[in-house]
């Protein structure tokens, strides 16, 4: 089992989840988050005065998922998410030891769902 | 002879309007959006003010009310506001300076493209908006203005009856909402992605000002402080609330729960519908009207609109349009002479020739607004493009258009 965390471009939170859905990966949790890659924010003006290095917005994914769906959902993220320039974002994949269904009391593979 | 009474509520009356626009509009139409356009959305009421209040001055006064030109546009001699002194001018309001006469109706110059940003919310050009905005106040608000208030104009010669903007204001920008929402398109994703309001207590915040701004543009509308004033501010909330408590009893019925947002958008219809026929009815007929307003606005937005799909979506063309045209023709229906003698009877009171005056004045000026928007929007769009990039749109217009954001994550 893994946990799938995924930073992404906020504008492109929408074709990310469609790709997904296409890969049959349907569950995620999904947060506002800010943060600062080699991007190093953009400018907003307010008064004449620009304002720039600011954290920018991104969207956090959260997805725990069984070994054979790691490739597919990493490569549906990238998919979507990328657009060729800097700031699209990073996909990190972290072994997780447990997963229990609140709802069912499942644990493991089976609770991944 | 100017009478202080009757200056003073007519300067407070334009003070009102002016607050409609904003913060009322702009804070109404701002919650409306998704969080990522409110400021480019309360951009657009803003700068309508700052735009048209400058035109108005130079030019677009005397268009609208300058002496008559072919009965169809006012001439150029008050240009600059040349003449236009502190001495009433009894062709429109004898006992008030004309220099206010003048300042009251640049409000509701103001207000008017302002209603149809909600048609093309979230997806125009800022500079598009700009040229647009101007070219429409030129071209579609101070000809239509002339022909029913202005001296001369043939509709108002014709006897058609608008006391406070259902035609001119409403009818107008509504109609022309719908011909932006037809020409722009939908915005991207409309119909299978959400797009909940961001921001409901705003919503409120502004339809609130707008309502109580309202009384500045219907019982202002008097150009007194008199017994007409008070009659069109008590049509004026009677048909408001009305058609709030209709409105969330139709959605109480068709879909479970009375809505915040029903009961606002129902109240702004009602305001909308009474406009024109505020000074000319009687308290129990405009319960009535009210009553209309709701029933047949809320087909407009939540059923014709769903049925038709297309994107009006801040509903300027639902709520305005249909209302402006619902209240035109109710003039025709209850208006009294015994409530106003400067107006006339309608249907229910011996006279039904007044309900084809009103449809005819409606079908005119509905037919020359969707006409010259159609034609300046796609010359507009041949120029200098009307809709944001698709990039642009996702993104959002704060940072787009403006640089700016309004809302932070953190602190």
């Amino acid at each position: 089992m893994k946990l799938i965390i995924a930073i992404i471009q906020p504008h492109k939170l929408e074709k990310v989840l469609e790709e997904l859905d296409s890969e049959k990966i349907y569950l995620k949790t999904v947060t506002n988050a800010i943060g600062c890659g080699r991007q190093k924010g953009h400018t907003e003006i307010y008064r004449g005065r620009k304002e720039t290095g600011n954290l920018l917005k991104k969207i956090r994914l959260e997805i725990a998922v069984n070994d054979e769906f790691v490739k597919p959902t990493v490569n549906a993220i990238i998919k979507a998410a990328r657009s060729g320039s800097i700031g699209d974002g990073k996909i990190f994949v972290i072994n997780l030891e447990e997963c229990h269904d609140v709802h069912t009391g499942e644990t493991g593979h089976v609770a991944i769902g | 002879m100017v009478n202080s009474g009757d200056t003073a509520w007519v300067l407070i009356s334009t003070a009102l309007v002016m607050l409609m626009t904003i913060p009322g509009l702009a804070l109404f139409y701002g919650g409306l959006v998704r969080r990522k356009n409110v400021l480019a959305t309360m951009m657009q009421s803003f700068f309508a003010l700052c735009l048209i209040s400058i035109q108005w001055v130079l030019f677009g006064y005397t268009l609208s009310f300058g002496p008559d030109k072919y009965h169809m546009i006012g001439g150029l001699s008050w240009l600059c506001l040349k003449g236009v002194s502190i001495a009433p001018n009894p062709d429109y309001a004898g006992t008030i300076p004309h220099i206010l006469f003048m300042a009251y109706q640049m409000m509701f110059a103001v207000i008017t493209p302002g209603l149809i940003t909600g048609a093309f919310a979230e997806r125009i050009k800022f500079s598009a908006y700009v040229v647009f905005t101007l070219l429409w106040a030129t071209l579609v608000y101070n000809p239509i203005c002339h022909w029913v208030w202005g001296t001369g104009g043939w509709l108002r010669n014709l006897g058609v009856l608008d006391f406070a903007g259902g035609i001119v204001v409403h009818a107008s920008s509504g109609f022309s909402a719908l011909a932006c929402v037809l020409i722009i398109g939908s915005r991207r994703g409309y119909g299978r992605e959400p797009m909940p309001p961001h921001n409901l207590p705003l919503v409120i915040i502004g339809a609130g000002l707008l309502w109580f701004g309202w009384f500045g543009f219907n019982a202002g509308s008097a150009l007194g402080a008199n017994g007409l004033a008070a009659t069109a501010l008590v049509a004026t909330n009677t048909a408001a609330a009305a058609a709030a408590l209709v409105w969330m009893c139709i959605e109480w019925k068709v879909a479970g729960k009375p809505t915040m947002l029903g009961g606002a958008t129902g109240a702004v219809a009602g305001l909308a519908t009474i406009t024109p026929a505020a000074g000319f009815v009687s308290p129990m007929s405009s319960i009535i009207i009210g009553i209309a307003a709701a029933v047949i606005c809320y087909t407009a937005v939540a059923v014709v609109k769903l049925k038709l799909a297309y994107d009006d979506s801040l509903d300027a063309f639902g709520v305005h349009g249909i209302g402006g045209v619902v209240g035109t023709l109710a003039v025709g229906i209850f208006a009294q002479k015994a409530i106003n003698a400067a107006g006339n009877d309608g249907l229910l009171f011996g006279n039904p020739s007044q309900f084809l005056i009103q449809a005819l004045g409606v079908i005119a000026v509905v037919a020359y607004s969707v006409a010259v928007t159609i034609v300046l929007l796609k010359v507009i769009d041949a120029v200098i493009g009307l809709r944001v990039t698709d990039d642009e749109e996702v993104i959002g217009l704060d940072i787009t258009q403006h640089e700016e954001s309004a809302y932070t994550l953190l602190d």
